[in-house]
């Protein structure tokens, strides 16, 4: 278990002061100039060092996304975009860093922009996100009226301007490439890679895009030393994380924790364990709406990480953990998944636009069992069909609850089926 | 450059290329619905999905440049299994309606359906249905076929230049539609149909009438301006069914632009079916015989200075020389070609061409245009221009009307006397165009036409030669005709005589009473008024303007009804070849004035096409490239002179009817109420 002193999120609850006074009383903002003194490739292969992996789901190493940034600017300006677009059900970590720390965030943009030799930083935030964003943009304010962020930020001589951009609310402005076109002010709809934004991003500069917890937790890591960040978790998977943790708990909450912890102390530690006992789960989401559902057997003693749920075919995603008691039809639940991607494709490629409608309305029959089970099958094929075959990961993550549910649930589909045809009347019709 | 395995075949492309087109030169057609050669890579149909070895996924190869030994299969299983996911995905929510769909036997999806579809669904949900969509008197929607693969989306706002398409809506509920469902007001509009690759969106005059395998497809070029696009005329028995554009990438590339492709349901009306002659005031029913004996009657007698003939806009070469090969057997040099008086000087034929050529428009960096609107008077070649915009690296500017030619340009000047600042460089222009590598400038014929027309051509001269426009290859003086027959009569030399009247003194005299007999060959964009007196034989294929005032009507053909030929803007000969017969009595052209000539006593020596074809190119050394551009000599033109500080008066104010075949087309008469007449007031409940 996570020790107090290793936390990064100090304010993660609000308790504190989140304006510039309390995020310096935090440590925030101490020592900034001398981390930008450092230069650029200290700062990069600091990250790389600390093995931090992406946490807006697809854990890609972020020193290393950091890296593949231009070394040199040429004509054309280089950018830094902060996902600040959470949207993916279950998650809301970002909004807590952002209401309650955005210092955080703000001094990560500029050692980040700095490492990566861009004068300008957006970060996109989600529409909805009032108090965020109101939030955000003080604390913005106050980094420039201290000097922190601007013409000559910090006192190191390097220019730094950061824009907060609200978006309007489409689950898909939250892929980088369709984050870019919203932020250029077009439609938001992914674009097609390669090029990838580090050649070819926003107006078509070099432009890196990173969520907002892999640029908050940057600071704290230069502050303390790669060495520290590594020396959390396991392997490949170090650090803290915020999980956020829903359902079927006593005590829902965002709470960081080290990486690899295993999921059962995670729910017990901190949530006061599941509704009516462990023995009443019946499935639980480790990462957000778009990784497999997974079964009491595997939840039982899995790691919260990124390797470790892979090798179930599940993944980390944002580490939003829902977690479902046997009193929920799953079929329904997954159902309302799949509604959810239908409802926010984009429509740009065939797989997803056609795939997702097709996934909900099998989906909704096999709820009140109206359907065949030949059909079960059908429903895996359609769902592979959509898997790997689009242009953004949409269609993937609306592929995957699907294949969880008839990986892990198939005989709950099946008895459903067969309740309807022997006139049985389901128990979520 | 790279090296790669396509389909087991090794194969060296350029660098930068992308898997699908690399594919194609190793020998694998790989389907697409989205991917086109001639817009932007889109990558959304997902229907080019390959396998590549070491990539996880399969890749959309319309997107995916080629890499160093990359390993490519198009055919492997997992590719295949790939494509056949999507083409389910499409055919889930398109409607089964081929046997009632005009895209049925041409339809992308319906080939593709066939070779890598499945013999039944699987789908057994409600199909989408979606609300048809209004987009113009041209493009007919229906909406529910639509594949979602943004090429009309693509096509109208980088080659049109007009941004009116576009999807509203997300994921399956997405629509392809209209800003407001307003018509597309590009002059190119009607090419969003043929990229349509199934039945979404159709052409709407067509719609319903045949089926395309009942159709007998000819290849010829298209009048309706003085592009010469290369266009496969459709017919069925008697009739033309529709025009569809023919690849040329020197003249049109695969464009064809709304005039030319829908004013063909104009050859069908008005026509001229049997020769007229007036008697007592009346036109009357009349035999060959009658026609001619009437004419000869006319003309029996009659010095050659009392005769005159004037060419129209559309007629062809043979029958331009044959009919000037008749006006000198009877003693005349009063013809002339230039109905609208431009001060086209025929002696010199550097000065009456598009020299840089349509294609050499994209070498340009700097574009001087004077008195034109391309737009309007040559959308494909105005569509070259804005190829040019796009592609970057380039200045245009204007004297002329500030009209939105769908690019940006430097507004120079209203009024034509800001030329004569280029010409003396007092004008930043000029230095613009001195700077350039490669500047060309074009004449309009709102500047040619101008009294002082000749002042102006000279002007050009001046402008090409101090901005270095004529530098080795590199031609960048320019004239832009608007009318199909102007470049060919004038290389065959219809124009005044030695001593003879132009157009206007030809108007003039017949007015007067000098002039007593004018052969009119197809024209009709003249002051008719001025030939009340006259005797007027009019030989053409329409009762306009022309036929109005005639004596004696001859019955022609229009361009899709003979094998003749037609010099393009840039001197380009193309021939275009006969898709139906004329109707009735109606004759090929040249022919007719042959017969005339025989009965006049003054046979013309020559009894077949091919024979006139031989004067042809004895009267003009061009006629022997037929399809090629013979440049022509830099030479010294025009007088100057001063220039008026006027504006233009440009030669064509509606589009969409410039001719006697368009002024005869319904759909061209909706063109022109929907664009140019205000918008059409939708009935209400208190309409009639």
């Amino acid at each position: 278990m996570l020790q107090d002193q290793d936390r990064i999120f100090t304010n993660l609850y609000g308790e504190h002061d989140w304006r510039l006074a309390g995020a310096r009383a935090r440590g925030d903002w101490d020592g900034t100039k001398e981390l930008l003194g450092m230069g650029r490739d200290w700062i990069i292969n600091e990250m790389k060092a600390s093995g931090l992996r992406g946490r807006g789901g697809a854990g890609f190493p972020t020193g290393l996304k950091w890296s593949f940034m231009p070394k040199t600017e040429t004509d054309r300006p280089h950018y830094l975009v902060v996902n600040a677009d959470e949207g993916e059900p279950g998650t809301c970590k970002d909004r807590d860093m952002m209401r309650f720390d955005p210092h955080k965030l703000i001094e990560g943009c500029l050692l980040a922009s700095f490492a990566m030799n861009a004068h300008a930083c957006y970060i996109y935030i989600r529409g909805e996100f009032y108090t965020e964003a109101s939030n955000l943009q003080i604390a913005i304010d106050e980094a420039y009226e201290a000097g922190l962020i601007g013409k000559n930020a910090c006192g190191s001589g390097w220019d730094f301007d950061l824009y907060l951009h609200r978006g309007a609310g489409a689950y898909i402005c939250g892929e980088e490439t369709a984050l870019i076109e919203s932020l250029e002010g077009k439609k938001g709809q992914p674009r097609l890679k390669p090029p990838f934004p580090a050649g070819v991003g926003l107006y078509g500069c070099p432009t890196t895009v990173n969520n907002v917890e892999s640029i908050a937790v940057a600071p704290t890591i230069l502050r303390r030393g790669a060495s520290w960040f590594a020396g959390l978790g396991r392997p490949n998977n170090t650090g803290t994380k915020v999980f956020c943790i829903s359902g079927h708990v006593n005590r829902p909450c965002n709470v960081e924790e080290e990486m690899g912890i295993p999921l059962k102390e995670l729910i017990d530690k901190h949530c006061g364990g599941v509704i009516g006992g462990w023995d009443n789960v019946q499935g639980i989401i480790p990462g957000g709406s778009s990784v497999p559902c997974l079964p009491k057997s595997i939840c039982d003693d899995i790691l919260m990480d990124f390797d470790s749920l892979r090798e179930v075919k599940s993944g980390l995603g944002t580490a939003a953990v829902m977690v479902m008691d046997k009193s929920v039809d799953i079929i329904a639940a997954i159902t309302r998944l799949s509604a959810f991607y239908k409802h926010e494709s984009c429509g740009q490629c065939t797989p997803c636009r056609e795939g997702t409608g097709w996934l909900y309305r099998v989906m909704k029959r096999m709820v009140s069992g109206e359907a065949s089970l030949e059909e079960i099958d059908m429903l895996e094929e359609v769902s592979y069909q959509i898997e790997g075959h689009t242009i953004c990961a949409l269609g993937d993550a609306a592929a995957w609850p699907v294949q969880g549910l008839i990986r892990h649930y198939r005989p709950e589909m099946e008895q459903r089926i067969k309740d309807y045809r022997a006139g049985k009347v389901s128990h979520a019709a | 450059m790279p090296k790669l395995t396509i389909d087991g075949v090794e194969i060296e492309v350029d660098p930068g290329v992308t898997i699908l087109q690399a594919a194609e030169q190793a020998g694998s057609e790989i389907p697409r619905f989205c991917y086109h050669d001639r817009l932007s890579i889109a990558g959304n149909c997902r229907m080019c999905l390959v396998e590549v070895e070491k990539s996880p996924k399969p890749v959309a190869s319309c997107a995916m440049p080629v890499g160093e030994g990359m390993v490519v299969h198009t055919k492997s299983e997992k590719a295949v299994k790939a494509r056949n996911g999507v083409m389910e995905f499409l055919l889930i929510n398109h409607p089964l309606d081929c046997p009632i769909c005009d895209q049925g036997g041409e339809c992308d999806l319906q080939d593709q359906a066939l070779a890598f579809g499945q013999d039944r669904g699987r789908y057994g949900e409600q199909k989408r249905a979606v609300k048809d969509k209004y987009m113009g008197p041209i493009v007919s929607t229906i909406m529910t076929r639509c594949i979602h693969c943004t090429r009309c989306v693509r096509f109208v706002e980088e080659i049109g230049g007009v941004a009116e398409i576009g999807a509203t809506g997300r994921g399956e509920d997405t629509e392809i539609t209209t800003y407001l469902e307003e018509s597309l007001t590009s002059e190119l509009s009607g090419n969003v149909v043929d990229l349509c690759p199934v039945g979404a969106l159709t052409n709407k005059p067509y719609a319903f009438t045949a089926r395309s395998w009942e159709l007998r497809k000819t290849e010829t070029v298209d009048v309706m301006d003085a592009v010469g696009s290369n266009v496969r005329v459709d017919s069925r028995g008697r009739e033309v069914m529709r025009v569809l554009p023919r690849l040329n990438e020197s003249v049109n590339e695969e464009w064809l632009a709304d005039k030319s492709r829908n004013a063909c349901d104009g050859l069908k009306y008005q026509r001229l079916d049997q020769p007229y002659v007036r008697r007592d005031g009346k036109l009357e029913p009349a035999d060959w015989d009658d026609a001619f004996g009437a004419i000869a009657q006319a003309v029996d007698g009659m010095s050659g200075d009392k005769i005159a003939a004037l060419v129209g806009d559309m007629v062809d070469c043979e029958s331009t020389l044959a009919l000037k090969n008749l006006m000198t057997a009877l003693g005349s040099e009063n013809t002339d070609c230039r109905q609208d008086g431009a001060a086209l000087d025929p002696t010199v034929r550097t000065s009456y061409l598009f020299n840089t050529t349509i294609a050499g428009i994209e070498e340009a960096d700097a574009i001087l245009l004077i008195g034109t609107n391309p737009r309007k008077e040559a959308p494909i070649l105005n569509a070259r221009i804005r190829k040019r915009f796009v592609a970057g690296g380039v200045k245009i500017g204007v004297i002329g009307d500030a009209d939105d030619l769908t690019y940006s340009y430097d507004h120079i000047s209203d009024t034509a006397d800001a030329l004569a600042k280029i010409v003396d460089g007092s004008h930043p222009f000029a230095q613009v165009l001195k700077d350039a590598e490669r500047p060309m400038l074009v004449l309009g014929m709102g500047a040619l036409t101008r009294t002082d027309g000749v002042a102006i051509l000279a002007a050009g001269h001046a402008v090409a030669e101090s901005t270095g426009m004529i530098v080795g290859d590199w031609n960048g003086f320019n004239v832009l005709h608007t009318a199909a027959a102007r470049v060919g009569a004038l290389d065959v030399g219809f124009v005044p005589g030695e001593g003879g009247k132009d157009t206007r003194a030809i108007l003039d005299g017949a007015a007067s009473g000098d002039i007593k007999v004018v052969y009119l060959l197809g024209a009709d964009e003249i002051d008719t008024a001025k030939l009340k007196d006259a005797f007027v034989i009019y030989q053409g294929h329409h009762g306009d303007a022309g036929a109005h005032v005639a004596d004696v009507i001859l019955p022609g053909a229009a361009y899709t009804e003979k094998n003749a030929t037609y010099v393009n803007t840039e001197g380009r000969a193309q021939l275009g070849r006969r898709a139906i017969f004329p109707p009735g009595d109606a004759r090929e052209d040249w022919s007719i004035v042959r017969a005339l000539s025989e009965r006049l006593g003054k046979t013309l020596p020559y009894d077949s096409l091919e024979q006139v074809r031989e004067k042809l190119r004895e009267a003009s050394p061009d006629f022997t490239h037929i399809d090629d551009v013979v440049s022509a000599d830099w030479e010294s033109f025009g007088s100057a002179g001063s220039i008026d500080a006027t504006g233009f008066t440009y030669p064509v104010q509606n589009y969409y009817q410039t001719d006697p075949i368009s002024r005869a087309s319904k759909t061209m008469a909706q063109c022109t109420q929907e664009f140019v007449l205000g918008k059409t007031e939708k009935a209400t409940g208190t309409h009639g």
